[in-house]
């Protein structure tokens, strides 16, 4: 029983020394606390994918019953904002100069090949630069046309003239609000941000300064050293973290389907992998300069771009698709979108805490192995 | 000409400060060359494979007709059939498929009889983004569909008809608009981190002091300390250019040279708000954390990966203070609108006028950080 008393002293002591380090010096705190909710509150506002009142030029060349009609049908959407034009020419300078996202043209014969011949063409011109905004703005704008094409019918008394209609049901999220994903996302980016820069300079740190040096004369073993380094950033990780499902929830509103226990069990083992990779990074990189850049390098944008956060993975060449593997935030977006949305669906939630429990143990493992080498020469 | 020479003499320092470590010059170097291959091949929002489940209680030759146009076009791939209600939440919720059709048993006799048959779709929302993509690829299909069913059985076609063009990406590439993007992403990236510690590396160690009485004038160790990240930002952005349009093949329409100054000035403010970061830190550690905690709200607050015209209002305008904001404008519209200086006076000068407000505080705080 001796030994682990010892231990577990000398665990205290280390525990005491960081958690004084990171009171005095205020910075730790403030990006464990002040970030996620500085970062959730700009990004949750700022990230949507959601487009309302896209501005749209009209043009009707001649104005009348069935011109009205259908125009009609564009302004009772709020997705919507439309100006008309008097020409095509007018509303292409417009269009250039990027006033309007696209143009809706009703030529002069409109009307007459509606009543006639049917199958009136009607021009739509889209800005599709941002291709993803230009198919949803097609979306909606086949939206409208589906609407007046059902009042047409009906005000002729005739039957739609369509063979098929699309009746869609979009489950765990009806409102296709793309706030309910992207939030949860969000946690898993920001605190892939936060663990990994929580740690990530911590032992390089005191390489630079030498003082890692005094810290290997002491009885103090390698692991227990890291718990020791781990553990107050852990707790500080998991304030910020709940701090962050708080605000999903309150202030953007976004439903927890599932429970919170689950949540908070997977959220601490993600903890743990960002952690570890921090620490891995700087025990690798034992300058705090290259420290920060790999972790700058490693963490944000893959875990913005790979982590199926924003970008669907299944639709990525599969080379990429095999490198995603690798991103500690993959799993945690996957794990806290089903959360979130869809309940507690065990299937999904088991295979990637598992993929997360050996990234813990990979992350880990190496830092200590890492660590422990350097003691040796 | 002593001006001059002292800042050479500074700037290769700087370089050289940079450049002699293999770390650091591989951290400059691997990086962003590996980024801009897996991001430019993972960042799109077009849709393929989407895997499709099958709840048929039809199986007539309207159905199968139905069913060949999906499953014969690219965005689409059928992973399994449904035989009762019960199965298809599993399916879903398991992400074993994105979207399950159901098309009932009156389905063919709907469609036959002239009346509008009802083609049930059940799609995962958790991606809202996807779904309504997906969403979308589904109904171009019943769309085409729907036209060429009328005009094989005499009907009458609707009414009315849309004719959908985009311009300047007429195939609605979604990497078109990604992959000219991730030239400021990266350059953003890398000028920041070079100059985010320039100063306080140098504080740390002490000899900023020692800069600060040379002859050297505040304005000259700002001029010398921005020539490193500048240099380094405008040959990788040359080079990620160049692989964008001979790698990823993305059409270069505009004018290079109205490329080239949107990007000086980029850089120029990029370069500005790293070395303000600097010298506000004390430590390298806030050096980093202020670098970072710039990057991530400018990358997320750009356009470039979500539209900054469905922010709400108050975002938007926060936005007008980020340089990238700008750049994203230039480089889309250079590269596939063709546009010109002309069109562009709108970005360049907020960039300029950033550049300027934050080199001049970072040259104001070189001096007045000392006491």
């Amino acid at each position: 029983m001796k030994p682990t008393s010892a231990s577990l002293m000398r665990l205290k002591g280390i525990i005491r020394k960081e958690s004084l380090q990171i009171l005095r010096d205020p910075s730790s705190i403030a990006i464990a606390f002040v970030l996620p909710v500085v970062l959730l509150l700009l990004f949750g506002y700022g990230v949507s994918l959601d487009a309302r009142q896209i501005p749209l030029a009209v043009v009707v060349e001649r104005t009348d019953a069935g011109s009205a009609s259908f125009i009609g049908a564009f302004e009772h959407s709020d997705y919507f904002e439309l100006q008309a034009f008097d020409s095509i020419q007018a509303a292409q300078l417009a269009f250039d100069v990027r006033a309007v996202f696209g143009i809706v043209w009703l030529r002069n014969d409109f009307s007459d090949r509606l009543l006639t011949t049917g199958e009136a063409p009607v021009g739509v011109i889209l800005n599709g630069v941002d291709a993803n905004q230009a198919r949803i703005t097609a979306g909606y704008i086949q939206g409208a046309w589906q609407a007046w094409l059902a009042s047409y019918a009906r005000l002729q008394g005739v039957e739609l003239p369509l063979p098929v209609t699309l009746e869609p049901r979009i489950w765990f999220n009806a409102a296709v609000r793309s706030r309910n994903f992207l939030v949860p996302g969000l946690i898993a980016v920001i605190m892939t941000l936060i663990g990994a820069m929580l740690t990530s300079m911590v032992v390089a740190r005191e390489w630079e300064r030498g003082t890692m040096e005094s810290l290997m004369v002491t009885p103090v073993r390698i692991g227990e050293l890291m718990i020791g380094k781990l553990f107050p950033y852990f707790v500080l990780g998991m304030g910020g973290m709940l701090l962050s499902v708080a605000m999903a929830m309150g202030l953007f509103g976004v439903p927890l389907r599932g429970s919170f226990w689950v949540l908070t069990a997977v959220s601490a083992l993600f903890m743990l992998v960002a952690l570890g990779m921090g620490l891995l990074i700087s025990v690798v990189a034992k300058n705090q300069f290259v420290a920060g850049q790999i972790s700058i390098i490693t963490t944000f944008l893959p875990a913005f771009i790979l982590s199926g956060f924003i970008f669907q993975i299944s639709s990525m060449p599969t080379a990429i698709q095999v490198i995603t593997h690798i991103v500690p935030a993959r799993y945690y977006v996957a794990i806290l979108q089903t959360v979130f949305l869809a309940g507690d669906i065990w299937p999904i939630i088991l295979a990637n805490s598992a993929a997360l429990l050996a990234m813990m143990i990979v992350f880990i493992g190496l830092a200590r192995r890492k660590l422990h080498k350097r003691l040796d020469a | 000409m002593t001006t001059f020479r002292r800042i050479l003499a500074l700037a290769v320092k700087e370089l050289l400060a940079i450049l002699k470590d293999r770390k650091s010059r591989f951290v400059l170097v691997a990086p962003p060359i590996a980024q801009l291959i897996v991001f430019g091949y993972a960042a799109t929002f077009d849709l393929n494979n989407i895997p499709l489940a099958l709840y048929n209680e039809d199986r007539s030759a309207v159905s199968r007709e139905l069913v060949a146009r999906l499953t014969g076009s690219p965005h689409f791939v059928l992973v399994g059939h449904v035989g009762q209600d019960a199965q298809i939440a599993p399916l879903i919720d398991n992400k074993k498929a994105l979207m399950v059709l159901h098309l009932g048993p009156r389905f063919s006799a709907d469609v036959k009889r002239g009346k509008t048959a009802h083609l049930q779709v059940i799609i995962d929302g958790r991606n809202s983004n996807t779904a309504l993509l997906a969403l979308g690829y589904l109904r171009s299909i019943v769309t085409d569909f729907n036209l060429d069913w009328s005009r094989q059985h005499g009907g009458s076609g609707p009414p009315a008809v849309l004719r959908i063009r985009p311009w300047y990406n007429e195939n609605l590439l979604s990497r078109w608009f990604v992959v000219p993007g991730i030239i400021g992403l990266i350059t953003l990236v890398v000028t920041t981190v070079v100059t985010g510690l320039s100063v306080a590396r140098e504080r740390e160690a002490g000899t900023f002091d020692q800069l600060l009485v040379t002859p050297l004038r505040p304005v000259e160790i700002l001029v010398g300390k921005s020539i490193p990240g500048l240099l380094i930002g405008l040959i990788e952005g040359s080079f990620i250019l160049l692989m964008v349009v001979l790698w990823f093949e993305v059409p270069l329409r505009g004018s290079l040279g109205a490329l080239y100054l949107g990007m000086s000035l980029f850089l120029l403010s990029a370069v500005g708000i790293g070395l303000l970061i600097s010298s506000l830190a004390v430590t390298q550690q806030q050096g980093i954390l202020g670098a970072f905690l710039f990057l991530v709200p400018s990358v997320i607050l750009s356009g470039f990966a979500t539209p900054i015209s469905n922010m709400p209002q108050v975002v938007q305008h926060l936005t007008l203070f980020n340089p990238m904001r700008y750049f994203m404008v230039i480089l889309r519209g250079v590269f596939l609108e063709g546009d010109s200086y002309g069109l562009l006076l709108n970005q360049y000068w907020p960039m300029a006028m950033i550049a300027v407000v934050a080199l001049s505080l970072a040259a104001w705080l070189f001096r007045n950080r000392m006491h």
